[in-house]
């Protein structure tokens, strides 16, 4: 087992139940009819997210994908804003031109989400080429799933990353669909970290609903990049407990694909370990409560905040008129 | 001042843009010393200058190469992409489009992208159907990037200077058979400001509007014509998209009359959208229909009759010019 200190644990379970409660959250209100816009559930990938974002520093930069709310959340975009813009209004990230998929937030680092498959891991190499040409000390992390290995631009990113061996950390979420097809209708090899070898690359598969797993995984990722040792493949197995997005059918998960992902369920052990750290009940309980009011005052003023100007169509096309 | 060939314009504006700002750096295949500073030799010298961390040669990734530079600006250096032939952009047209073009938009002005995209290409080289093609209707149709050509030397190093100067993605088209053209250099520190077309040549008759070698072509005929009695004007675009919208219009208040010339297939290409442009806007002063010339709509061939017969001619051209007269 690994040692994780206190802290550490306290901050990853608590950004774990900032990206749990607000995929909860999201849900309610979609199913509520309160609102209505795509989203693409995190349930059952919470772990991986926050202790991803747990192993950064709030400088490093952050390259997610349209199922990018764990990283976004859980790198720290302000709540109100977060909601803001998933509800499409003009306190929202990006003033509502961006949306679910495509959150932006430079101040915390979450540079890109990208609603196209794959095409993150290219980007965060140019952001991490840009902390090797000016010696900023930063990282990228990129992150994406199983799906996103097939597509060309993995190859092309991962070779060039090698090649220059730049400060980035590439987070393979497997949650063994791609879209809705299953790993095993995609993919032969046995998994996706085993690639990194044909670049040079170091490559490594963890358990991502085990904290003391994937946590230390991420950390040694980060700190080798940050030491110009270059990149990092890892592959954090995970299970997406819902449909590729909100409302989507499912139906067609086996039965036992479905029992083996409710047992590895990442929130219940995560709230084992805690325990066994000697943090109370009380001790978690409140600090999900605290998140939660945190959530509904921030989705309060969500609702009410003003949807952008029409004119906002003809703005942010190029610098003239922005 | 001592004249100076296009790709060395091209060379002199990358160098003093990397002299006075570190962010700028440029990355393509085969660009660096170790390969002789890139095909055409832009970039030559410049890794022995700069070193190899700003003179980046990448493995054969187009995609890699583009969303690199995506990357790079997002964090506010100033990349020099170069996809080698225009024609290899159709392998990372994502992380231009969507990407490169839209970023500043879905971000709310938060992350613009200024970034240069430096391609080459041309017809009547001989290098056929995947290697020859100007494709810049492909962008000119994106919101959110510069289109930019330039036709002779001096506007090479004035455009390419503010093509990096730009904050926002800039696809900058070379054409093969303007490299060795040699002018006056205009000297340090020389820009064209985008969005900003040139008079080529006044005249009365017929304003023909066109960008890069065709520009070339219109002096020619503007020449011919000439002794014909025919006063023709050669509008430069220099910046294709968005283009300089008053100058074309008012050249085409003064003529009456206009033809659209490009080397790219006639369909569906730039000449379309400003024929159309110019009969919502000009139709009380159109004398006729506006004309428009462009490549045949066939894969450039490589047989170099074949080739020479598939490009916009100087007869084509001209014969359009008297139709519109009624001179033919």
């Amino acid at each position: 087992m690994s040692q994780i200190d206190r802290d550490k644990l306290l901050d990853i379970y608590t950004r774990t139940m900032k990206v749990n409660r607000t995929d909860e959250k999201f849900r309610e209100l979609l199913m509520g009819g309160k609102v209505a816009v795509m989203y693409y559930c995190v349930r059952g990938q919470e772990l991986v997210s926050a202790a991803a974002m747990a192993a950064l520093e709030k400088e490093d930069y952050v390259v997610c994908t349209y199922r990018g709310q764990g990283e976004q959340t859980a790198k720290g975009i302000p709540m109100e804003k977060w909601w803001g813009e998933c509800l499409g209004k003009a306190t929202g990230t990006c003033k509502g031109k961006g949306g679910t998929m495509h959150i932006t937030d430079p101040e915390t680092g979450i540079m890109v989400t990208t609603g196209v498959v794959g095409s993150g891991l290219p980007i965060a190499n140019g952001l991490a080429m840009a902390s090797q040409n000016n010696g900023d000390g930063r990282v990228t992390l990129v992150s994406f799933g199983d799906g996103a290995a097939n597509i060309g631009g993995f190859h092309e990113a991962m070779n060039m990353a090698q090649l220059y061996k730049l400060p980035v950390i590439f987070l393979c979420q497997n949650n063994r669909y791609g879209e809705h097809t299953a790993y095993a209708d995609h993919t032969d090899s046995p998994n996706i970290a085993s690639r990194a070898a044909g670049y040079g690359m170091k490559g490594v598969t963890v358990d991502g609903n085990d904290v003391h797993q994937i946590y230390p995984a991420v950390k040694e990722a980060v700190d080798r990049a940050r030491r110009g040792e270059g990149p990092t493949l890892v592959e954090a197995m995970c299970y997406r407990m819902m449909g590729h997005f909100f409302g989507a059918d499912f139906s067609y998960m086996p039965p036992e694909h479905i029992a083996e992902m409710k047992a590895e369920d990442p929130l219940p052990k995560l709230r084992k370990v805690m325990l066994e750290h000697q943090f109370t009940e009380e001790e978690l309980d409140a600090i999900v409560a605290d998140i939660d009011a945190q959530i509904n005052a921030a989705v309060e003023h969500a609702l009410a905040a003003p949807l952008p100007d029409t004119d906002e169509i003809y703005k942010d096309v190029l610098e003239e008129t922005a | 001042m001592a004249q100076i060939t296009m790709t060395q314009a091209l060379n002199l504006a990358i160098d003093e843009a990397m002299a006075e700002d570190p962010g700028v750096f440029c990355l393509g295949e085969d660009v660096s010393a170790k390969q002789g500073g890139g095909v055409f030799k832009v970039t030559s010298g410049l890794t022995e200058k700069y070193g190899e961390h700003r003179i980046r040669a990448t493995p054969i990734s187009e995609t890699a190469i583009i969303g690199a530079a995506v990357g790079a600006a997002l964090a506010g250096q100033r990349p020099i992409a170069e996809i080698m032939l225009m024609n290899f952009v159709g392998v990372c047209m994502d992380q231009i489009v969507n990407h490169a073009a839209k970023l500043r938009f879905m971000s709310g002005g938060q992350t613009p992208c200024p970034m240069v995209i430096r391609t080459t290409t041309g017809v009547g080289v001989g290098f056929g159907g995947q290697h020859s093609d100007m494709l810049e209707a492909w962008f000119a149709h994106v919101a959110g990037i510069h289109v930019v050509t330039p036709s002779n030397p001096a506007d090479a190093r004035g455009l390419m200077r503010a093509s990096i100067d730009a904050n926002d993605p800039v696809i900058f088209i070379e054409n093969i058979l303007c490299y060795g053209l040699k002018a006056e250099d205009p000297g340090p520190g020389y820009r064209v400001p985008l969005g900003k077309a040139a008079i080529a040549r006044e005249g009365t008759d017929i304003s023909i509007i066109t960008y890069g070698r065709t520009v070339l072509d219109a002096l020619a005929v503007a020449d011919d014509l000439a002794k014909e009695g025919i006063s023709v004007e050669v509008v430069d675009l220099r910046t294709i998209a968005p283009y300089d919208e008053a100058t074309v219009l008012a050249s085409v208040r003064k003529t009456g009359r206009a033809l659209t010339l490009h080397e790219a297939v006639r369909p569906f290409g730039t000449g379309a959208e400003i024929a159309a442009n110019i009969q919502e806007k000009c139709w009380d002063v159109l004398k006729g229909p506006v004309r428009r010339v462009g490549g045949t709509f066939s894969a450039v061939p490589f047989a170099s009759h074949l080739e020479q017969a598939w490009i916009p001619n100087k007869g084509q051209i001209i014969e359009q010019i008297k139709a519109s007269m009624d001179k033919l």
